[in-house]
């Protein structure tokens, strides 16, 4: 469940989106988020965060600290 | 800067007038602007603004931002603003829907008849969105079947989609192929995103690089026409570049465009902050020679800014606004452009023919007198600007084989609302003082009288004539008036060029 995407840096690029295995990430009013509750972290799909691996912009995907991690 | 094109394909037969090989050097002077290109693929391009010049005069395309996703990430690239590889850096392109697409390119259509080609292209990669960009082709085709598609793509998801390329009957595919080396590839790219996975470094430029190759030999195989871009970077693979066109041009690209690397600190792109710079006009030039062998081409890409909508310098863009087009009623006549396309075709046979007869009895006149004019154009192929409402000129060489298209040269408008500038007029004149004369519809008696001390001859006698024949009948007359004392040839300058992208 823990990534969040930081809206400031993000430029609203999609990539993530059709990324995602969940399909946790959408676009809501002009910025993309990610649904926590769908969030994964990639486990049992891929070795690394697929959002966090394609975004072009550094440290615009991060964990949320808030939340704990995602256990399968 | 402007960037040059250049053909990669030797020795073709063009048109069958005789043409030699010699670095495919065509004997045929022929002004159709087909440079060096091979008939089946002039009767493909013709139309195409961006691949001939001639076209520019007669036809307009436009690109749609629907694909801003992108799969790799270039040094040249700073990707909060735009693809600076594909548009002028630092300016946000409107992101469309597919369907807000459509709807501006019919609306653009309807409006503008010269329209024949849509292109997606940056910021981002046609093919990392996939969905997007066949869902705006599919939109497209279902009610404009007459317009041409494009696209542009790093190459990278290139072999997963030549079929769905073909499919969608897209006939001219861009691919941006910077190295075919990883070693000089890891400088240029610091990532790629592929099968699931971030590769870095040299791993990253290998897997780019065979894509790249892979995807251009499955498009050419099946008959698609390839272009290549190249950004030139100075220290990084300018040296590299000629090792690129050899491995396009074995694999059947048709033309090979060698761009300079555009790299202001402002852009925030990792090569702006860390200092690399761009080439120089002469290291540009000096690259694209020893890749060309011949400069019989077409020369005219503007690096034109990715969302510019018009022909010829002319930039409507701003009618066509995404809230414009939303709340536009567009009513699409087929009809209507069928018959302005015809019209063009008949015109430019025209003006061939024209250009054909004029040129009887030149060639013994000519001898080796190698003369460079300057045109005022707002396109159609006549000379139909005026002179102070020029924001380029359009340069051609005469020669004993007629009037040929070498260039064009940006300038700020001489007449801003009315009134004439001393200081624009003095770099509308360093812009072209390599020409023995200027061709206009119509110019102030100032100007005329400046240029004229400049050794620059105004010439408004050929207003809305077709510009080649003009520029023969024109030619054959200076060389009369040169025989008979009445002209001097003088030493003329080198022509500045004006840095940046144009917008149309
Ligand atoms: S970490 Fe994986 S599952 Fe979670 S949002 Fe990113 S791509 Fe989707
Ligand atoms: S990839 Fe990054 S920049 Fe692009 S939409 Fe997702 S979070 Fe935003
Ligand atoms: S391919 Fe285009 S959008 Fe992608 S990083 Fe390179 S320049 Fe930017």
């Amino acid at each position: 469940m823990p990534y969040k995407i930081v809206a400031e840096e993000c430029t609203n690029c999609a990539a993530c989106e059709t990324e995602c295995p969940n399909d946790a990430i959408l676009e809501k009013k002009g910025t993309f988020i990610i649904l926590a509750e769908k969030c994964t972290e990639c486990v049992g799909h891929y070795d690394d965060a697929q959002c966090v691996e394609v975004c072009p912009i550094p440290d615009c995907v991060v964990i949320d600290e808030r939340l704990p991690r995602y256990a399968a | 800067m402007q960037a040059r094109i250049i053909p990669i394909f030797e020795n073709k037969p063009a048109g069958g007038c005789g043409a030699t090989g010699g670095g495919g050097k065509s004997s045929c002077g022929s002004a159709a602007g087909r440079g060096d290109l091979s008939p089946e693929v002039w009767e493909k391009v013709k139309n195409h603004p961006c691949y001939s010049e001639q076209a520019h005069h007669h036809f307009a395309r436009m690109h749609v931002a629907v694909a801003p996703a992108c799969n790799i990430q270039c040094h040249y690239c700073n990707r909060k603003y735009d693809c600076s590889n594909e548009s002028r850096p630092g300016v946000v392109s409107e992101k469309l829907t597919p369907e807000l697409a459509a709807k501006k390119v019919l609306a653009v259509a309807a409006e503008i008849p010269q329209l024949t080609v849509v292109g997606i292209a940056g910021p981002g990669d046609a093919l990392a969105n996939p969905e997007k960009t066949f869902k705006t082709f599919q939109l497209i085709q279902n009610s404009a079947p007459d317009i041409k598609l494009c696209l542009s793509t790093n190459g990278l998801a290139l072999p997963d989609y030549v079929q769905t390329i073909q499919d969608f009957n897209v006939d001219h595919v861009t691919i941006t192929i910077n190295m075919v080396d990883p070693e000089v590839g890891e400088r240029i790219y610091p990532w790629i995103f592929y099968k699931h996975k971030r590769w870095t470094g040299r791993d990253a430029a290998k897997i780019l690089a065979e894509r790249q190759m892979e995807g251009l030999e499955m498009l050419t195989s099946k008959g698609i026409l390839v272009k290549v871009n190249s950004v030139m970077v100075p220290g990084v693979n300018d040296d590299h570049l000629v090792a690129v066109n050899q491995a396009v041009k074995s694999r059947g690209a048709f033309l090979h465009n060698i761009m300079p690397l555009i790299s202001e600190p402002e852009h925030g792109t990792h090569y702006g902050l860390t200092g690399q710079r761009g080439p120089s006009a002469q290291e540009l030039k000096a690259l694209q020679d020893k890749c060309e062998g011949d400069m019989n081409l077409m020369r005219h890409c503007r690096q034109c800014r990715a969302d510019a909508v018009g022909l010829l310098g002319e930039d409507r863009s701003q009618e066509f606004t995404t809230d414009k087009v939303a709340e536009m009623k567009v009513h699409y006549d087929a009809e209507a452009r069928k018959a302005y396309q015809a019209f063009v075709e008949k015109e430019r046979e025209d003006q061939e023919a024209a250009m054909k007869r004029e040129l009887s009895g030149l060639a013994e006149d000519a001898g080796h007198a190698n003369v460079l004019v300057a045109v005022a154009t707002k396109g159609s192929g006549r000379i139909n600007e005026h002179f102070g409402h020029a924001g380029e000129f359009q340069v051609f060489e005469l020669t004993a084989a007629g009037a040929k298209f070498v260039g064009h040269r940006r300038v700020d408008h001489y007449c801003q609302g009315g009134y004439g500038e001393e200081e624009t007029l003095e770099t509308v004149i360093s812009a072209i003082n390599d020409c023995a004369a200027v061709f206009v519809a119509k110019i102030g008696l100032c100007p005329k009288k400046d240029l004229e001390q400049a050794g620059i001859e105004a010439v408004e006698e050929y207003a809305h004539q077709y510009i080649e024949q003009s520029l023969v009948a024109w030619f054959k007359g200076y060389l009369a008036r040169l025989r008979s004392g009445d002209a001097v040839a003088v030493e003329r300058g080198q022509g500045s060029l004006r840095q940046g992208a144009f917008v149309a």
